[in-house]
């Protein structure tokens, strides 16, 4: 009896890891959402075949090893001051990729200098802002982005307005900047958001290597162990924080889009 | 000099362009240095206004532009020498420059640059303190340069010229010294420096350019490469501090510069660097009219300090007289390098104030009159 092998589908990659990831554990908690961006950074240096020329800046913060993850050349630079150390590079080196990637710590509280002269000097830099509303690395202290009546080691009873301030949208600021020509906020809430921050990613690469000027993304990120939640609940209450930090594009200058209003205020994200 | 000469009694290196006096200019000091930089084949500047250093800011600003080189005015000291760490992590060579309480905005980055070993230029044109203090000259920053800026254990070399012709050979120096050594350097200049006129031959210095295996370029058909200071694990932190150690061991052997004028029958030494060794100069002269035997001992390496030779300078002298326009910073390294083998004694003024010959000379009296006892 002759048996006929139905003949096999030829093998067909639908999912692996980004060569530019590198296989090793991360240090990050279980559950956060740096690992989703990091490898939606290496998925887009592969697909734009710009590994080979990129120089990124890596933060202080969680992030701070972001360099044992992405297999690129890093520089890292002091607390805040990516931005400052990315403008060193780009001047030198016009022919490099550069990236910063920073917390909300980092880029929105002591790094808000060099965020805003970056950011007007539209250096042709892709930043990717990450913003988990609280400082993870060092115990969950309140960050300038943490919500309102947010509890944190450093905000017990809960984030006060007349002790404390309000959460900065430090985005919608710069994205007023002439030389901003992207300025966009994504989120990792689930599949369907991360796919469109992952566009949002590419757009500020394509900004940049198009010699458009500056480019942002933020991302909101969650912080399972400095919000007290469990990684599935920390998911969900994206929702809540983007209320305050209202996803989508800020500005798109090459494609018309532009900011139509003053810095957001205490009502923005109840508009939105 | 090369780096394999021993301790050096002249620390100005020769150079292989003739002295033609028609190369001559009346340079300004801030300019001179900026220009001896270009001609170093600085590649970028990074810096931020303070008096008295803007004129440097000001020459870079017209010069680098028209040479196809980076100039950024950034938001900020802190911003600038973050830029030059950035540019500098790439293997560009990098100029800074400030004024005093510029620098201290700066310490933070000396350490990280430090730490990951990044070679940058940077010129503190002193002015008086503490605070934002006056905008006159000042050598009241030799404890920041020389002890440490930033946090952790480090040094940088640091050079003080006491001309403006001697500023340009410096800045050559300096590249040179940052670039073999990965390491930030230290011009310690002060507002008299910076903002004198004097004649300076244009017989500028280009160091060789370097290949580096760390620099950050891309990595392009080789393995990622981190410029970086973080090593969380102890025994790696510990590893790596080792490692600098040897590195600040070697430049303490191998880059002692100083100059020494009448020093063979001197029976007082007067030591001074920068603007207050030029009033010595003056005081030395004046003496040895007088019958005293002075001379003058000048520090032109900050660090290394030149303390071997003058250990053995202090052994048959009868007296020091340090002068600094500080309230007394270098004259303890003079005194731990002296070991009370002889009487040290201080003559100093601040706040942008500089010691007259006259009161200076008048010090060096009472110390011959006192076997060397102030």
């Amino acid at each position: 009896m002759t048996v006929i092998e139905a003949p096999r589908p030829p093998e067909r990659v639908i999912f692996q890891r980004p060569e530019l990831l590198t296989d090793v554990s991360s240090h990050y908690c279980p559950g956060c959402g740096h690992g989703i961006i990091h490898r939606l950074i290496a998925e887009l240096l592969e697909e734009l075949d710009l590994g080979a020329r990129t120089i990124a800046v890596a933060p202080v913060g969680c992030s701070v090893f972001a360099y044992e993850y992405l297999a690129i050349d890093w520089v890292e630079a002091p607390h805040g001051r990516a931005p400052a150390v990315a403008t060193g590079i780009r001047r030198v080196r016009p022919d490099a990729f550069v990236l910063t990637y920073q917390g909300d710590g980092d880029l929105a509280a002591i790094g808000t200098a060099e965020i805003v002269h970056a950011a007007a000097r539209g250096e042709p830099i892709s930043g990717i802002f990450v913003n988990n509303g609280i400082y993870g690395m060092t115990g969950g202290q309140m960050a300038p982005t943490t919500l309102l009546g947010q509890r944190t080691t450093s905000s017990p009873t809960g984030r006060e307005s007349g002790l404390a301030g309000f959460p900065i949208q430090i985005t919608e600021m710069l994205a007023l900047l002439p030389g901003v020509a992207y300025a966009a906020r994504g989120s990792v809430a689930d599949p369907s958001h991360i796919g469109k921050t992952k566009a949002m990613i590419k757009r500020a690469f394509g900004a940049q290597l198009n010699g458009e000027g500056f480019a942002l993304v933020e991302v909101l990120s969650n912080c399972p162990v400095g919000w007290n939640m469990t990684a599935p609940e920390s998911m969900a209450h994206l929702a809540t924080v983007s209320e305050t930090y209202p996803l989508g594009v800020l500005v798109d200058r090459a494609r018309g889009v532009v900011p139509s209003v003053t810095p957001a205020g205490e009502h923005r994200g109840k508009e939105a | 000099m090369t780096a394999a000469a021993p301790a050096s009694r002249n620390g100005s290196t020769p150079t292989t362009a003739k002295r033609d006096p028609r190369k001559r200019a009346l340079m300004k000091g801030n300019e001179a240095i900026a220009e001896a930089a270009i001609q170093a084949g600085c590649d970028a500047y990074f810096g931020y206004p303070i008096t008295p250093q803007a004129e440097l800011l000001e020459w870079m600003a017209r010069r680098m532009p028209e040479l196809g080189r980076v100039f950024v005015q950034a938001e900020s000291e802190l911003g600038a020498i973050n830029m030059a760490l950035g540019a500098a992590a790439t293997g560009a060579r990098v100029l800074v420059s400030s004024s005093s309480p510029g620098i201290s905005l700066m310490a933070e980055a000396m350490s990280y640059m430090a730490g990951s070993e990044t070679p940058v230029v940077l010129v503190n044109v002193m002015r008086g303190g503490p605070g934002l203090g006056s905008i006159g000259p000042s050598q009241s920053d030799y404890f920041q340069a020389v002890k440490g800026h930033g946090h952790g254990d480090y040094k940088v070399p640091v050079l003080a010229p006491a001309s403006i012709s001697e500023a340009v050979e410096l800045v050559a120096t300096s590249f040179e010294l940052a670039e073999r050594y990965r390491t930030p350097v230290f011009i310690l200049a002060d507002g008299t420096m910076g903002q004198a006129m004097e004649p300076v031959d244009l017989s500028f210095r280009t160091p060789e350019r370097n290949v580096f295996d760390w620099a950050l370029t891309g990595a392009d058909g080789r393995p990622p490469r981190v410029v970086r200071s973080l090593h969380l694990q102890p025994e790696a932190l510990e590893e790596h501090n080792r490692a600098l150690q040897a590195k600040f061991a070697e430049i303490a052997r191998r880059e002692v510069r100083w100059d020494g004028e009448q020093l063979d029958d001197a029976e007082i030494v007067v030591v001074a660097y920068g603007t207050a060794a030029r009033v010595a100069r003056t005081v030395v002269s004046r003496a040895r009219e007088e019958g005293l035997k002075v001379g003058l001992f000048r520090p032109i390496s900050l660090w290394p300090f030149p303390e071997d030779a003058l250990r053995e300078l202090s052994a048959r002298v009868h007296g020091i007289l340090v002068v600094e326009l500080s309230a007394g910073q270098m004259v303890e390294d003079v005194r731990l390098a002296v070991e009370g083998r002889c009487p040290v004694g201080f003559h100093g003024r601040t706040g942008g104030m500089i010691p007259t010959p006259d009161e200076v000379l008048a010090a060096l009296r009472t110390l011959a009159a006192n076997g060397g006892h102030e």
